[in-house]
């Protein structure tokens, strides 16, 4: 189908996804009986001031009536105000972005750049001592939690060698914002001491967070490439004396890349997720953190914000993903 | 398109009547987790120049295992046990991998795959797979030409590519490509199963090789169209004078076709004949049940009784014992050698059927 | 079909699975044998300011923690939160996901697209970040987490078995049963179900391992279990603010949930190399 039509398809598609989704977390937290409304109005009120508050804040209309209002309330842009800063959560999340994409986008590349190279030479080396350590590393990468790699990670490269920083984005003043990612600025303002700082900083969380992508990655790339090498193309290259290097670095990964393609939206998925714990642990300045610290005050507001906003940025990506696929596969999608 | 070209180098020039290519006792086994496989049992095999040779046999014969033998792209897990594959005298086996990647695969001898539809890669364009052979398979190519870093970053000068592309667009008119200056943009699926046969042909024969292996090239296409890519290549390897070796498992194809016939059973080979002889005077067992075999109108079907071995434990001795009718004692004991029936004609049988055996 | 021995003798032919089978076993058997195997049963909960955050000893052998308790009998104590979460989460997450599946896959009406519709909105976010907007408006204790891991996971059983379904549905023997007359409940009982069972086993496997991660995310972020629970990821959210000298107090908990985890992992790769090498990865992999 043609790529604006899936486009359309899918934007249509995501919207009543978005709303169903405000639609659970919403009546779950309604529903069930844990009263919100006294719990923030603390241990010492009386009923009457609880009542009171409950009126104040609208809870004690109709379930149906403050989801419509909350839909209403969303569809203006207005996702709520932090309950802690006061601010509006859209502020807040919005200053908070480039540290989190910053973040991603290099978590992103590492597991792109570095996982599917090893994935080819894990299956070229099928059952060698390569292919075997490879594979027990990415299981193990896959089981590991990754706020507790995170502390090891400091504890280790950190705490013990010293060769790295241990948390947030840079020592001393950031560069210059232009764009607020902070590699960026620092490139654009020609300061190389910073921007070995930021670099540096970035390097244990983007290469924690990236750690179960890779593996993900490893996998799937080791997997498809074996897949392709039985292909009767690929018998009849090597038959035809095609260097076998072109055979499998251009043809067979060409051939591999499109279930890799469809696993990003997957990785994704995992490196958002991974975003939380990460930049908690980290003190990276992002999104996660602020959802962690949402959690800590009891900001219901905020917490709704971040579910919301994870789900349209997961919506985004997955039609990227979408759209390459098709872009990709010159024969169509469905074939 | 120029005629094949004799490249006159020592060991190359031919008395008529010389082989081009000279399989010698070959055996080959394959390691499988139920044991070892014993694939190709001293197999004999010549081809001259010029012409069309049919190996025919069952599924699991050995048939494509020797095509790619000869080839040199026998799975990882197989082992050369022994013998020698020449080719204009030169043993394939024991000469540099990079000097037979380099020089013989794809350039003096080519391949033609039985499956049309998956041999080529489906995201790339006809063009763009045409022109990766030929840059490194053309007539046109200086041997010294280097093969870059796993092939990379290796030169494609443009006064060559010119000319490989014209050649290339030439030789798709040959085959009969409908539009041929457009089908370099077109992606594989976009042609017919019969076109892309024929595209595997003109790649077969644009390097202008000695000798095309031709691995059940009809198998997977439809009758109508198999009696049309047939008489194409048989036009146009005559035309060239390029040999050919053609397997299959459908006698009439190969009465359609070849020159000369071999027959394999169970890995080994057991009668070789030019095709007149072979159809008129089969001398062994297996030769004339299998012709038996041919549903006849007005007889009733007549099968060969029992089954194919097992590779892992085959017979002893000639392969087709259990299943003969003529077997004695010395059968499952000792392959025959081989012995000729007639001129041209060889076998390898204790008790061949009919006519007397020439020493 | 393969029965329950001839997978487990497969099984254990592999290495890997082995190896993960053991550790589950292992798991199982400290989860009921805590208070067994611990050297201070009764002084998992202690307030022992004396004792706090000492290093491996013979006494303490994973060290103590901020209170004064024996780190390694916590650990153990804490496999019974792990057990009981993991399973329940993903036992529920199977019965609401499999039942919908089935349905799902095998009509052809809008009902099967309205509860795909369904789960799809389930799976417009990670999971972790859905059960931590439902934990953290429920509150933090154990039968939250599990409500959340279970409203997230089911999705992955619907999608894989709608999957399993749509494409048993064109097998040829299904086909006959239905031209035959069989009733529906029967064919999807005894017909479907059987086929299906084989990458849901596999499925349930690796949703332990995932779902135990995000336990112990969960508890890492303070949303799981409240103190004083032994719970893993709680640890090591408390060991947080006594690295790098008490290096001990994070490493224990968090080498349980690894092993634990690899266990499962393995054990789900093996099943699925023994059950059916072709089975397919409906969506994705997790």
């Amino acid at each position: 189908m043609r790529i604006s039509a899936l486009i359309l398809q899918r934007i249509a598609w995501l919207v009543p996804t978005l709303a169903g989704l405000v639609a659970v977390v919403f009546f779950i937290s309604r529903v069930i009986p844990a009263d919100p409304v006294s719990k923030l109005a603390g241990e010492t009120a009386s009923r009457a001031q609880i009542e009171l508050l409950r009126q104040k804040l609208g809870l004690d209309r109709p379930l149906l009536v403050q989801l419509v209002d909350y839909y209403r309330q969303l569809l203006s842009g207005d996702l709520g105000t932090s309950l802690f800063t006061t601010r509006p959560v859209w502020d807040d999340l919005f200053a908070r972005l480039p540290a989190t994409i910053e973040l991603t986008v290099a978590a992103m590349i590492i597991a792109v750049v570095l996982g599917i190279p090893l994935g080819v030479v894990s299956a070229l080396y099928r059952n060698t001592i390569i292919d075997h350590v490879l594979r027990i590393v990415t299981v193990a990468g896959l089981a590991v939690a990754s706020f507790w790699l995170a502390l090891l990670m400091q504890l280790f490269f950190s705490m013990d060698l010293g060769w790295l920083p241990l948390q947030a984005r840079i020592t001393g003043f950031p560069p210059p914002s232009i764009t607020g990612f902070y590699v960026i600025d620092a490139l654009l303002e020609g300061n190389f001491t910073r921007l070995r700082n930021v670099l540096a900083h970035l390097t244990l969380p983007a290469f924690t967070l990236a750690f179960p992508a890779l593996a993900t990655v490893v996998r799937f790339t080791r997997a498809g490439v074996l897949e392709t090498l039985q292909k009767n193309f690929v018998v009849y290259q090597r038959a035809m004396g095609i260097p076998s290097g072109l055979i499998v670095w251009k043809y067979v990964l060409r051939n591999s890349l499109i279930s890799t393609v469809t696993q990003i939206g997957l990785l994704f998925g995992i490196l958002l997720a991974g975003t939380v714990v990460i930049e908690t642990v980290f003190q990276w300045p992002g999104i996660g953190a602020y959802a962690f610290e949402a959690i800590l005050q009891s900001d219901y507001a905020a917490v709704m914000g971040f579910t919301v906003y994870a789900g349209v940025v997961f919506g985004i990506v997955n039609l990227l993903v979408d759209i390459s696929h098709a872009v990709l596969d010159p024969r169509g999608t469905g074939a | 398109m120029a005629f094949a070209t004799f490249s006159i180098r020592g060991s190359d020039v031919l008395a008529p009547g010389d082989n081009l290519l000279d399989v010698e006792n070959l055996r080959v086994s394959f390691g499988t987790e139920r044991g070892v496989a014993k694939v190709l049992d001293g197999v004999n095999l010549t081809i001259r120049r010029g012409e069309i040779m049919g190996l025919v046999g069952e599924s699991g014969c050995g048939k494509t295992t020797l095509a790619r033998a000869i080839l040199g792209i026998l799975p990882g897990n197989a082992q050369h046990e022994a013998g020698s594959i020449r080719f204009h005298g030169d043993d394939l086996l024991k000469m540099p991998r990079g000097r037979v990647d380099d020089q013989i695969r794809g350039r003096r001898i080519t391949f033609i795959p039985q499956d049309p539809f998956a041999s080529f890669n489906p995201l790339f364009r006809i063009g763009s797979q045409v022109r990766e052979v030929m840059k490194w398979k053309s007539p046109r190519r200086p041997e010294s030409a280097g093969r870059g870093m796993f092939g990379f970053f290796s030169r494609y000068p443009r006064a060559r590519r010119k000319a490989d592309e014209a050649d290339a667009v030439e030789m798709m008119r040959t085959v009969q490509i409908p539009r041929a200056d457009e089908a370099f943009d077109k992606l594989p699926h976009e042609f017919s199963g019969g076109q892309r046969q024929r595209l595997m042909i003109a790649l077969a024969l644009m390097p202008q090789p000695d000798l095309v292996i031709a691995d059940e090239p009809t198998t997977a296409l439809d009758v109508t169209i198999q009696a049309q890519i047939l008489k194409l290549l048989k036009r146009l390897v005559k035309e060239r004078g390029v040999s050919v070796l053609f397997t299959t498992h459908d006698l009439s194809t190969a009465y359609e076709i070849c020159d000369r016939i071999t027959v394999m059973y169970a890995g080994q080979e057991v009668e070789m004949a030019p095709v007149d002889d072979f159809f008129q005077r089969p001398s062994h067992p297996y030769t004339v049940r299998l012709l038996e075999s041919l549903p006849k109108p007005g007889r009733e079907l007549r099968e060969i009784g029992g089954e194919i071995p097992g590779l892992i434990n085959p017979p002893a001795g000639c392969r087709f014992h259990p299943r003969c009718s003529h077997a004695t004692e010395i059968c499952r004991i000792d392959r025959p050698a081989t012995t000729s029936v007639s001129a041209a004609h060889d076998l390898r049988c204790y008790h061949p059927v009919g006519t007397t055996v020439l020493a | 079909m393969k029965t329950a021995l001839d997978v487990l003798r497969k099984l254990l032919h592999d290495p890997a699975a082995a190896a993960g089978l053991l550790i589950i076993l292992l798991l199982i058997l400290t989860a009921i044998f805590a208070p067994q195997l611990s050297t201070h049963p009764e002084a998992i909960w202690d307030m022992n300011p004396r004792q706090r955050l000492l290093p491996p000893s013979e006494m303490y052998v994973f060290g103590t923690d901020r209170m004064g308790a024996d780190i390694y009998s916590r650990i153990l104590f804490g496999a019974r939160i792990t057990m009981v979460i993991a399973s329940v989460a993903v036992g529920v997450a199977l019965l609401i996901g499999v039942p919908i599946g089935l349905i799902s896959g095998w009509t052809q009406n809008w009902l099967g697209e309205a509860l795909m519709r369904v789960s799809d909105i389930f799976l417009a976010v990670p999971q972790i970040v859905l059960a931590i907007a439902i934990s953290q408006t429920l509150g933090p204790s154990i039968e939250n987490v599990i409500l959340a891991l279970s409203i997230t996971y089911w999705p992955w059983f619907t999608r894989l078995v709608h999957a399993e379904v749509r494409s048993l549905k064109n097998e040829t023997f299904i086909e006959a049963a239905i031209a035959l007359g069989v009733p529906t409940w029967r064919i999807i009982l005894l017909h479907v179900l059987p086929n299906v069972a084989s990458p849901i086993i596999v499925r349930t496997s690796i949703g332990m391992g995932f779902t135990i991660l995000t336990a112990s995310a969960l508890g890492f972020l303070g949303l799981g279990a409240p103190p004083p629970a032994p719970e893993w990821g709680r640890m090591i959210a408390e060991s947080r603010e006594f690295l790098p000298e008490a290096w001990w107090y994070a490493l224990a908990p968090g080498l349980a949930i690894f092993l634990v985890v690899m266990g499962f992992n393995l054990l789900g790769d093996g099943l699925r190399d023994v059950l059916d090498p072709r089975i397919r990865r409906a969506g994705a992999r997790r």
